[in-house]
């Protein structure tokens, strides 16, 4: 790449800083340059972040439905996958599934909720309701 | 409790934070390129089964701690590495180095990572920072990604440091033990077993997934992907390839490019004209990386549709493994004169 070639479009690290890159000069020799950013990487993000927001309404859904119990929201709206959270709360992947359904997420002990509460970084009480406070 | 601390920016943040520890400790003429070229950092490797993200796992660089340890290693400067199981500990071993004076790399995870934008954080564990001092609660953080140094607060950097997942950073602490003088001697010889292992790394690791292969690989897949996934899908997975290639941490694109600096950088210790050959192929490798990431980008973006546009990316993705083989196959073959 031409050191005139670096892309300068808007992204979301451009908030933050510029990224160094790699280029060449006229002469053929490398030198570097910042870049505000690249339209094909902000889309791709772009593309991983609906797919993401599409996640988490999908469990909000079910969660409504009694299909699925908070920690599937939560879990979603973390980010986070079944061995994630897992490694979080220390209980063993197994059980976290079962901690997915309604039901079973209803009995839940308050030290098992208490620890999913941390994990999540919310309240018991938002845990249960499902209330989400945007950061 | 500064000491003279000096922020460096890189392209990639063990190439950083390697280069910027090692400069400290004596070795003062190295740069970003050689940290990368020495340490063997460019590498690919498609892994089958394992998902990331519910997306698939790809790599375009060397596994994280790598490109520090080897380095170093070449350069005869010996490094302290210490992870912890008591965030206590992890707290005050930390401490302790910051009032002995001394700048410490620490691996983190960016979900909770403060100072990063929202879009960035997802449960990435092998990013890579400088501690270089504290003042009251605030620890003064040097992230080799970012144009200036920021901070940090003790409860958000332990966070941090304990991460949890794949990769976690167990409070993991790192730094040269000693001050070296690093001669030119010692550079030349780690340019060069660095390119050694390099081409081992790209040509001769067994089984289909990892090198060049790997490249292969994963271009046969994705002519599969659209069948296989649905068109949404598909264009996630290539959204995710994409973003493995050109974001910072992981530019794979970028790599190609540092890559070809590293040789040319080389070529001021080794004077041998091959070396600046091979780097211009790495030039047009990472400018053919970009290419197949705009036709991705066509894809996800739902303006290309067809499975002849999926043969294309995968196309396009044969050449590129092509050209790096044959740009190794070179590096292999050249007789160092000195």
């Amino acid at each position: 790449m031409e050191k005139d070639k670096i892309p300068q479009d808007d992204g979301a690290l451009n908030k933050l800083t510029r990224e160094v890159c790699y280029a060449v000069d006229e002469s053929g020799n490398y030198t570097t340059a910042l870049s505000t950013g690249w339209e094909v990487k902000a889309a791709a993000l772009g593309l991983a972040w609906d797919d993401i927001q599409q996640r988490i309404k999908d469990a909000h859904d079910k969660v409504v439905r009694k299909e699925a119990s908070p920690v599937l929201f939560f879990m979603e709206w973390r980010l986070m996958d079944v061995p994630i959270l897992a490694s979080y709360t220390g209980f063993w992947q197994w059980t976290v599934k079962r901690h997915l359904k309604y039901d079973v997420f209803q009995k839940l002990s308050d030290k098992k909720l208490q620890k999913y509460a941390e994990a999540f970084d919310i309240s018991v009480n938002d845990l249960k309701t499902m209330n989400v406070h945007e950061e | 409790m500064k000491n003279d601390f000096v922020h460096l920016q890189a392209a990639h943040c063990e190439n950083g934070v390697t280069t910027n520890l090692l400069r400290k400790a004596g070795a003062d003429k190295l740069t970003e390129p050689l940290s990368f070229g020495i340490g063997s950092g460019l590498f690919f490797i498609y892994i089958p089964f394992l998902k990331v993200n519910k997306g698939p796992a790809i790599a375009f660089r060397t596994m994280p701690g790598h490109i520090f340890k080897r380095t170093a290693k070449s350069l005869g400067i010996s490094i302290h590495r210490e992870t912890f199981r008591s965030k206590e500990k992890a707290e005050q071993r930390l401490d302790e180095c910051i009032e002995a004076g001394l700048a410490v790399g620490c691996q983190v995870g960016v979900y909770y990572l403060t100072y990063f934008p929202k879009e960035y954080r997802f449960h990435f564990n092998a990013h890579n920072l400088i501690i270089y001092g504290r003042e009251g609660d605030e620890y003064l953080v040097s992230d080799p990604v970012m144009e200036s140094v920021t901070t940090l607060t003790k409860f958000d950097l332990t966070r941090v440091r304990f991460a949890k997942g794949a990769m976690s950073p167990k409070g993991q602490l790192y730094y040269p033990k000693e001050n070296k003088i690093v001669t030119d001697e010692q550079i030349r010889e780690g340019i060069k077993s660095g390119i050694r292992r390099n081409v081992r790394d790209m040509l001769h690791i067994p089984g289909p997934i990892a090198g060049v292969s790997g490249i292969v690989y994963t271009a046969n897949r994705i002519r599969k992907w659209r069948d296989k996934l649905g068109l949404k899908d598909a264009g996630l997975y290539l959204a995710q390839l994409v973003r493995m290639q050109e974001e910072i941490g992981t530019g794979g694109g970028g790599f190609r490019y540092i890559y070809g600096a590293f040789l040319q950088e080389a070529y001021a210790y080794l004077p041998q004209d091959e070396l600046l050959d091979i780097s211009k192929k790495f030039t047009k490798s990472g400018d053919l990386w970009r290419n197949a990431a705009v036709h991705a980008a066509g894809i996800y973006k739902g303006r290309l549709t067809t499975q002849q546009d999926f043969d294309l990316m995968a196309d396009q993705m044969m050449a590129i493994a092509a050209l790096e083989k044959d740009a190794f196959q070179d590096l292999k073959k050249i007789k160092w004169r000195s």
